[in-house]
């Protein structure tokens, strides 16, 4: 029962703070009117009617379709690259000799341009959600890898010392005092990896013309409707932000309690 | 019959020994104060009895069930309550009404409240911490209790206030304990007896048997024994010199 009420508080508070964002918003609205308002309608269509352009497409049953495979594409790269990152971190962070190996790999992988990549994804899967998928899976892996094998490189050893003395056996000391201490460094880094997925995703399908959003993006642009292609990108932006605070932000809640906790009154979140 | 028979232990860190040949007997429900100079190599042999080091030389003989070490530092893990910290210690086959008992009870003996319980450490204050660690130890059931310098970062009044949950938990015949300090004061307060390790960690100097049983001293015969040990015993000399360079 107790711990109900916290929860419904806490859920409160998530929801309240809803505003806060809005305002962040509508400040940067505000800029983009007075841009709009100096250059025009042709340069800049006014944020009102970018939105209004967005609801058209959004009445449209084939803009949910495309907004959907965006999505899906972008979400399977992002949790192809959260498995693989995550666990590899793990394996590297634990074995400093693996990650020195590593480590110039992740800078290689983070120095070839993300075009480059396409170019090649185009040569060997073709022009399909497979290309697509893996463009974002590359572009966010380097950046997961790093936060797993950090966060278990920079354990902290006496909470593990504390767990032997207690009688903890390897695998109970990994999930129960490992994994939560990682788990705080990646969950960041995952937030990041996530934007970065979508943004990739959008990319790829633009240049390989592979359907979705980025080809929607590619036909305003030969119609030069620059309000169809803003409302493209607020469309993009908002299922970016649907997936991070109604998946991401509340698992991480639900894990650093603690830090609300440790918060003073007035300035949670 | 002896809890904890350490014989001829020797380690070093880097090729640079740190203890050789140390050898400590500690009886069951015998709670025995360590005492040495800063860096002589007391808290590696704590590691080394409670198996958190595997030392180079020597034999560690236990005879007891279970252990658990109560350290400088809480190391309360940040993202759990304190109810949950404690509730780590127990056995995972513990059915949830069991282990809500168990919590309660480690938690009383420590002399937390049980509000508090629902709090994370970054909520609590550095003594209710420290309290925290203990009544984790408590909880695990240990027959054996390590303790490496816990109370040295708090104020007197607490400390004191710590000691008194030590000894009536450890100091009374019920469990076994090692207790590392290097207050003579509070050596003397809470132990049956007191042994010095060997300023450079060669072996064991000497020890001496506080008389009375912890609990029962009072605070002028314990003042008067610190005065004894500190002023006429050449075993105590080098106990308060600092040495930092040979921390580890």
């Amino acid at each position: 029962m107790h711990s109900l009420a916290k929860r419904v508080s806490r859920t409160g508070q998530f929801l309240w703070s809803g505003w806060s964002g809005l305002a962040g918003l509508s400040v940067f609205a505000a800029f983009w009117q007075v841009v709009h308002e100096a250059y025009g309608s042709f340069i800049l269509p006014s944020p009102l009617e970018t939105l209004t352009a967005a609801q058209a497409l959004l009445g449209d049953v084939s803009a949910w379709q495309l907004l959907l495979t965006t999505s899906s594409r972008a979400l399977s790269g992002f949790a192809l690259a959260g498995v693989i990152g995550t666990v590899a971190g793990c394996i590297a962070g634990f074995h400093p000799a693996i990650l020195r190996l590593v480590q110039p790999q992740i800078t290689l992988m983070l120095g070839v341009p993300p075009i480059a990549w396409i170019v090649l994804l185009m040569i060997w899967f073709g022009t399909g959600s497979a290309t697509v998928t893996t463009t974002a899976a590359v572009a966010c892996l380097p950046i997961v890898f790093l936060g797993a094998s950090e966060g278990i490189a920079s354990r902290d050893r006496l909470l593990d010392d504390m767990a032997l003395s207690l009688g903890m056996g390897q695998v109970r000391r990994f999930v129960r005092i490992t994994i939560p201490q990682m788990l705080n460094r990646l969950f960041p880094i995952l937030v990041m990896a996530l934007g970065t997925a979508f943004k990739a995703a959008v990319m790829a399908e633009l240049l390989a013309n592979a359907g979705g959003i980025g080809e929607a993006l590619a036909v305003s642009r030969s119609n030069l409707d620059v309000a169809n292609a803003l409302a493209w990108i607020l469309l993009s932006v908002s299922a970016l932000l649907a997936v991070e605070y109604g998946l991401i932000q509340p698992t991480r809640s639900e894990l650093e309690a603690w830090r609300h906790a440790a918060r003073p009154w007035g300035v949670k979140r | 019959m002896n809890a904890l028979a350490l014989s001829n232990i020797g380690h070093a860190f880097l090729g640079r020994t740190v203890l050789d040949r140390v050898g400590l007997d500690i009886g069951e429900g015998e709670l025995v104060a360590l005492v040495g100079p800063s860096g002589c190599g007391k808290s590696t042999l704590l590691h080394i009895a409670a198996g958190l080091v595997e030392p180079r030389q020597g034999s560690v003989i236990r005879s007891y069930a279970r252990h658990a070490v109560v350290f400088q530092e809480p190391r309360l893990l940040p993202w759990a309550t304190a109810r949950k910290n404690i509730g780590m210690a127990l056995p995972e086959r513990l059915s949830g009404r069991d282990r809500q008992d168990r919590v309660l009870a480690a938690a009383a003996a420590a002399a937390l409240e049980e509000e508090d319980l629902d709090k994370y450490p970054v909520q609590l204050s550095g003594g209710m911490k420290q309290r925290t660690a203990i009544a984790r130890g408590l909880a695990s059931e240990a027959d054996f209790l390590f303790f490496d310098e816990p109370f040295s970062a708090l104020d007197p009044a607490l400390r004191r206030h710590m000691q008194d949950i030590v000894i009536r938990h450890a100091g009374n015949g019920r469990r076994s304990g090692l207790f590392i300090t290097h207050d003579m004061t509070e050596a003397v307060r809470i132990a049956h007896r007191v042994v010095v390790l060997e300023r450079r960690g060669n072996g064991i100097s000497g020890e001496r048997h506080v008389p009375l049983t912890p609990g029962e001293r009072d605070d002028r015969m314990i003042f008067e024994t610190v005065q004894r040990f500190m002023k006429e015993d050449p075993l105590f000399r080098h106990v308060e010199e600092l040495d930092e360079r040979r921390t580890g």
